[in-house]
């Protein structure tokens, strides 16, 4: 993880080109509705550099996807500005984007970013075959023919390992299977090269078998291309696999953020041992019963006062004067390029963990 | 809780045969050579021209009082047995009992009182609740249905329901769209409890929920299970919540059960291939494992499709110890170890079961790939390199032809055999070739191999391809091809699709 030491607190926020290749500061998206002002992104930093991933972890809810929208200048896009507030900054290759013109952005998309999104059968165009559909993303941003863009399309779903891809460039999306869409998704996002790939969930809809496949084929693209990659998952198996850099997103916020070995290793906030005590793990002994994370995610629009996470926290009584239900912990670094926001003092966390947590994981 | 604790032994009043010790425990559902097959109309006249076989011929049993898990790629055809298991959808053939009455064949009136005893949870906690109806009046359809009245009233039921969920009876009168989805896999689990059921069959009853959320209602349905001696088929793809909250697990590959076997034994020891691909694909949040881990089978391409499965044993097109047995004979699903049946010619961990039969069809290999973790993060671009290779050279085709079409021949005059056996024991088996000899092999083996044996072919041989040019994914295809254009020229234009189907049906009963 780069130091961000600067940035973490939200100060320092000077319209600086950071080193970073990826560099979000203090993002902020708020969405205004009738009910009240969802905070769906409420102050997140991070950074990502060419070639390493970055997980991006959380539940339903807890602000991911929409991070990853923001960064693609999507937000925008739909709502014409009106129905979402951004503020903060994003860095991607020394170019300031929450205050780019939207054509500036435009040019941006797809070729030094792009995106592979969840559910490949809706992201596609059912109407359009396949292979047209990563011609126009190839002609948008390449003065080319139709007939080289078509050799590169091909070339590009060859290079995802779709079989025969002279044939299978003129099929449509519902002629595919999952993972083949999938691929053909990645091949569409690849197209151009980008050096910021963002993939949602890539491989929640897919089989084990299939997932697989596409992780490794993400790994090896990442590999060749040397691209930055954001992978936005709620498995930690996957995250695991895969990830040099961890964040965990609670109520639009992140409450802890480190290297992947770090944080599996040692995690320092309550949430993320939940996360890790709710999940059946294959390759320990079956326990009679999982640690649930007690209670739901909390609204983003009422987003509890203090740690947001306290009303599910079973710790939330052990620091004192009641903090976690007043004030709103900030990121601190509890080891090298590891951060937590949680009130509990280290002795106790690391108590905690050692002997109540990891010993039932 | 002290609502909770009341059920509990209202429970065991219903139900008391549960409580008895898990070993001698009685067979509840007994399921033997089920099949389901969808068929495939085309044409004015919607003439039958070929059938998805969902379910092929399974058979398994569930005791009371334990976990039966189902596990399996999307397409086995394990949500469909859930289904027909119900009464759901009906059995194309093959018989279902429950309690020792045969259900296969009641009609939905019969089968009505019988709706007390089975319930089912559904996946999709959005789609499996009526949005206009409180839950209230969700909860308590089935009292409604079934004309029963609890003791101190629907409503008092309901609400004792609710809280034995763990939602508040406060909830009684709100609707769907007020509840998180967590919350609302917990009213279909009311529902579903209702009437206080034998078996529940759940289908993927967590993977729409968030992980901690899944948690919950795994250790709810666990607790349930204890307190109300309930008997669950829980059907899933995620291999590790399966191995939580099983006692035994079947494993399912294209509308067969390949393994079925307990829990340890299966997770500790996988005998078949496929169960131990699909164990070593699951990803486990462990960072240390990334680099210690030293080899992962991963499967290549897709499951190939129910409508015209592969011959023999059914997995042979992705397996890595596929010989010729696999290809022509069709493994049995026999039990090897105390406890642990599997339907494979060279199980894992375990004697072969044809060991004669040594030759690899092809540097079967292909089919999957044994990735050394270091060599995979290594060299990213050899294997982009070895792909460019093996997809322009076409020797391995070539090469494989002869040997392919070879086995074909030398399977069909079996097949035939068998065909003939079905046609006289099985009444309803898609139309035979008999008018149009045409459009018969068209849709069945046409759009079959098609997108099927390619992606494994393909993408089987990417990464492996610079160090062995592998006969095998290619040979798939082509013994398919070699097949296509035989019907049209012999008299047998059926002979195809329908071997697969043959072996299936009458095989465990006949040998």
């Amino acid at each position: 993880m780069t130091e961000l030491s600067k940035t973490e607190t939200g100060e320092g926020t000077t319209a600086k080109a950071p080193s970073a290749f990826l560099e979000v500061r203090d993002l902020k998206v708020h969405f205004p509705t009738d009910d009240g002002i969802v905070k769906s992104v409420d102050g997140l930093s991070f950074s990502v550099d060419k070639g390493k991933t970055l997980a991006i972890v959380g539940e339903s809810g807890s602000g991911k996807s929409v991070t990853s929208l923001a960064v693609m200048g999507l937000h925008r896009l739909g709502a014409r500005g009106k129905n979402v507030r951004m503020s903060g900054e994003i860095w991607l290759n020394g170019k300031e984007l929450v205050g780019a013109s939207p054509d500036e952005v435009r040019r941006l998309r797809g070729r030094d970013m792009a995106m592979i999104f969840q559910d490949p059968l809706s992201a596609m165009h059912p109407y359009y075959k396949v292979g047209d559909q990563i011609v126009e993303a190839y002609r948008v941003h390449h003065k080319v023919s139709k007939k080289e863009a078509r050799t590169r399309a091909i070339e590009m779903l060859d290079r995802v390992g779709i079989p025969e891809p002279a044939k299978r460039v003129d099929g449509y999306p519902h002629e595919f299977s999952g993972g083949m869409r999938q691929r053909a998704m990645i091949a569409m996002a690849l197209v151009n090269n980008p050096e910021l790939l963002i993939a949602d969930e890539p491989t929640t809809a897919l089989d084990v078998t299939v997932q697989a496949q596409i992780l490794d084929l993400i790994r090896d693209l990442q590999k060749e291309f040397g691209s930055a990659v954001i992978m936005i998952t709620h498995d930690l198996g996957v995250v695991a696999e895969i990830a040099d850099d961890v964040l965990v997103m609670y109520g639009g916020r992140c409450v802890e953020r480190g290297a992947a070995a770090e944080v599996f290793e040692k995690p320092q906030h309550p949430y993320t041992w939940g996360l890790l005590g709710s999940m059946p793990r294959i390759d320990r002994e079956t326990s009679e019963r999982l640690i649930p994370v007690k209670g739901q995610p909390p609204s983003l629009i009422n987003v509890p006062s203090g740690c947001a996470f306290h009303p599910r926290c079973p710790y939330a009584d052990v620091p004192a004067e009641n903090v976690s239900r007043t004030v709103r912990p900030e990121l601190q670094l509890v080891g090298a390029g590891h951060w937590s926001a949680c009130h509990l003092p280290a002795e106790d966390r690391e108590r905690i963990w050692t002997e109540e947590i990891a010993p039932k994981l | 809780m002290s609502e909770t604790k009341k059920t509990d032994t209202a429970a065991k009043a219903a139900v008391p045969e549960q409580a008895s010790a898990p070993d001698e425990r009685e067979v509840l559902l007994k399921v033997e050579n089920l099949t389901k097959h969808f068929p495939i109309k085309k044409g004015i006249l919607r003439r039958q021209v070929g059938a998805v076989k969902a379910v092929d011929g399974i058979d398994f049993e569930v005791r009371k009082g334990e976990t039966l898990g189902v596990v399996g790629e999307s397409g086995c055809g394990k949500s469909t047995m859930g289904r027909v298991i119900t009464r759901l959808q009906d059995p194309t053939g093959g018989s279902i009992s429950f309690e020792g009455q045969d259900i296969t064949r009641l009609s939905t009136g019969e089968m009505r009182p019988l709706r007390r005893d089975i319930q089912m949870i559904f996946q999709d906690p959005y789609g499996s609740l009526n949005p206009r109806h409180t839950i209230g009046s969700i909860v308590s359809a089935p009292f409604r249905l079934q004309g029963v009245e609890p003791e101190g009233g629907v409503k008092k039921e309901v609400q004792r329901l609710l809280e034995l969920v763990g939602l508040s009876p406060e909830h009684y009168n709100r609707y769907p769209h007020e509840f998180s989805g967590g919350q609302r896999q917990r009213i279909g689990i009311a529902r579903a409890l209702a009437l206080k059921p034998k078996l529940v069959v759940a289908d993927e009853p967590v993977s729409a929920l968030d992980v901690s959320i899944q948690a919950q209602v795994v250790n709810l349905m666990d607790d349930l299970q204890q307190e109300l001696g309930l008997t669950y088929v829980i059907i899933a793809h995620d291999l590790s919540v399966v191995r939580h909250v099983s006692d035994r697990i079947a494993v399912m590959y294209l509308g067969k059960i390949v393994e079925l076997a307990d829990r340890n034994a299966l997770y500790e020891a996988p005998m078949h291939p496929y169960t131990k691909a699909l164990m070593s694909a699951v990803p486990v949040p462990d960072t240390k494992r990334r680099g210690q881990r030293s080899e992962r089978i991963l499967l290549r391409g897709d499951v190939p499709s129910p409508i015209a499965p592969p011959s023999g044993c059914r997995f042979h097109t992705r397996c890595w110890k596929a010989t010729e047995i696999c290809r022509t004979t069709e493994p049995q699903l026999v039990e090897l170890k105390l406890g642990q049946r599997v339907a494979c010619h060279h199980p894992e961990n375990f004697a072969d079961q044809a060991p004669q039969d040594t030759v690899l069809l092809s540097a079967a290999k292909a089919a999957s790939e044994l990735v050394p973790d270091a060599v995979l993060a290594g060299e990213p671009e050899a294997a982009a390199k070895s792909e460019a290779v093996t997809e322009t050279s076409p020797e391995p085709a070539t090469d494989a032809k002869p040997e392919a079409a070879a086995e074909e021949t030398k399977a069909e005059p079996e097949a035939k055999s068998e065909a003939a056996k079905e046609t006289s024991s099985e009444p309803e088996p898609e139309p035979e070739p008999e008018p149009e000899p045409e459009p018969e092999p068209e849709p069945e083996p046409e759009p079959e191999p098609e997108p099927e044996p390619e992606p494994e072919s393909e993408s089987d041989a990417k990464p492996e391809a610079a160090a062995e040019p592998e006969p095998e994914p290619a040979a798939e295809p082509e013994a398919e091809a070699t097949a296509e254009p035989e019907p049209a020229a012999e008299p047998e234009p059926a002979a195809e699709p329908e071997p697969d189907d043959a072996p299936k049906s009458p095989k465990p009963k006949g040998k």
